[in-house]
């Protein structure tokens, strides 16, 4: 399979590959998918008082194409406040990479991701 | 060194230069073009001259008589006309067919089709090594049963079945026995002397010959009959019907002449080469080979690395050139069938690699090699989220996946 150059280039040099203390409460961590479907991936924000999403990271065991949607999730949520972050759509991440039709789940997994990171970190700071 | 170096031997190889020189020869006007047929004339005479010494270059890879060689566009023609071929023939005595679940998808698809004509398929389960036994097949012939269609080499991992022990109880019970023998010849000692084998399924393409070529030996003694699937002017007595390619015959038989020449010089030296490759893996966690180690043929290497996907790691080695069992890597989206059936799990399916080495594979290649996928294997692993909860001693087996 052909890859986009910036598949390549994500998948070349990942950015913000990492892994965040889960302790932490102002830690999200969205972990989705499953080995057996050849793709998980672990997504992880860490979140200011005022709601902005100060960092975040990400390890994707998957596909070219997997990796290089955690890793540009990691790019656009970082500054953004989790409002904004939920309002990313996997087609965002599709257009941006121009993954092909047999791709497009990966950028539905990473939209998964960042929704259950957010949830995970709402639901911390609900139950302090 | 060039690159991308090809390790991928068990999906096709190049054509040796001494057959090409030979193709070369059977195609203009000035050389032998004509049709093997044609009776009333010298090209004619010429190119079936040139079609019966390739036919008997063929026969004495099998040690048979070359007039039990029919030629076939390939390997999947030849277990099409097998299978079918066979069932239709005898479907007066039964319509119970033996197989297993690792055969190549020219086998099992022709048996779909026979299953839509009214006939029974019984798929056997291989080992966890990868071999189907003669007592399972013993155990799995009934009254009705007509056809026993198993591999001689398995295209993925490489094992090697006892041909010669399941040609004994399918002889016993007097069920025909087909064979796909593609991926063993010039790998694998064949004899049809001490094979009791009725049909088996040839290629050129995977012994350095050209694609588009294969044959179907079919036995004589005893003599075994099949319903020919092409109908026309009545080539190959019938059973397969077709001008012949004398160019792609030539080519075939050049490619098994060497192959028998050099088949145990070669195999020592590949053998020697996988060696020196897995070897190069050692030290590394995690590294499981698929199928049994010993009884497989030299060239093939079929080997998984843990927590790493192989579509990825693929990404990462896109200076070789090899082969996934990953669902990624398949139009289907479903992880390798045969990796499965030997009883691997989806992770190691989906993390498997086959490196197929063969008469052009240097050294050098394997130690580039080597180097690139523990470079891949490391770099992907500092990735994978699996690798982290392994290093954690999390069990992965006991996780909640959310599945999607």
């Amino acid at each position: 399979m052909a890859y986009s150059d910036k598949v390549l280039d994500h998948y070349e040099n990942p950015r913000n590959v990492g892994k965040m203390d889960d302790n932490d409460i102002n830690v999200g961590t969205g972990m989705v998918g499953a080995p057996a479907c050849g793709d998980v991936m672990r997504l992880q924000i860490k979140v200011s008082d005022d709601g902005v999403i100060e960092d975040a990271k990400f390890k994707t065991y998957g596909c070219g194409s997997a990796i290089a949607s955690s890793s540009l999730l990691t790019e656009w949520v970082k500054g953004r406040t989790l409002e904004e972050a939920t309002q990313i759509k996997n087609q965002d991440i599709v257009d941006e990479l121009g993954l092909p039709p047999v791709k497009i789940h990966c950028s539905v997994l990473a939209e998964d991701a960042i929704k259950a990171a957010i949830e995970d970190v709402k639901r911390k700071r609900d139950s302090k | 060194m060039q690159f991308p170096i090809y390790l991928d031997y068990s999906a096709t190889t190049p054509v040796d230069p001494l057959v090409a020189k030979k193709m070369a020869e059977c195609l203009t006007l000035e050389s032998n073009f004509g049709n093997p047929a044609s009776r009333s004339h010298m090209f004619g005479w010429k190119a079936e001259e040139a079609v019966e010494t390739a036919r008997r270059q063929v026969a004495d890879v099998l040690n048979c008589d070359p007039r039990e060689i029919v030629w076939t566009s390939g390997a999947t023609e030849a277990d099409n006309l097998a299978i079918k071929g066979a069932a239709h023939f005898y479907n007066k005595k039964g319509k119970h067919i033996i197989t297993s679940k690792i055969e190549h998808k020219a086998v099992l698809d022709s048996c779909r089709q026979l299953e839509r004509e009214g006939y029974e398929v019984t798929y056997l389960d291989p080992s966890e090594a990868g071999f189907i036994t003669p007592q399972a097949v013993a155990a799995a012939i009934r009254p009705d049963t007509i056809l026993v269609s198993l591999m001689h080499v398995n295209n993925e991992i490489g094992v090697i079945n006892d041909i010669e022990a399941i040609g004994k109880v399918t002889r016993e019970h007097k069920v025909i026995f087909h064979v796909d023998a593609a991926q063993s010849v010039g790998k694998q000692e064949i004899d049809m002397e001490s094979m009791q084998v009725d049909l088996m399924s040839l290629t050129a393409h995977k012994v350095y010959g050209p694609k588009g070529i294969g044959a179907l030996y079919v036995r004589r003694k005893p003599r075994v009959r099949i319903e020919p699937q092409m109908h026309g002017g009545g080539h190959e007595r019938g059973m397969r019907s077709g001008t012949l390619a004398t160019h792609q015959i030539v080519g075939m038989g050049e490619a098994y002449r060497l192959a028998k020449e050099n088949m145990v010089e070669e195999n020592a030296r590949i053998l020697a080469l996988r060696t020196r490759l897995l070897a190069g893996f050692k030290g590394m966690e995690e590294v499981y080979v698929n199928g049994d180690v010993d009884n497989r043929v030299a060239g093939n290497l079929n080997i998984s690395f843990n927590f790493v996907e192989g579509e990825s790691l693929m990404m990462a080695l896109r200076d070789l050139a090899v082969s996934s069992g990953s669902a990624c890597t398949s139009a289907s989206l479903e992880p390798s069938y045969v990796l499965r059936a030997i009883g691997l799990n989806d992770e190691l399916a989906h993390s498997s690699l086959r490196i197929s080495i063969g008469r052009f594979t240097t050294e050098e290649e394997i130690d580039y090699s080597i180097e690139k996928i523990k470079e891949a294997v490391t770099k992907l692993r500092e990735l994978s989220p699996l690798w982290d909860m392994f290093k954690d001693g999390v069990d992965l087996d006991q996780v909640k996946w959310a599945a999607h």
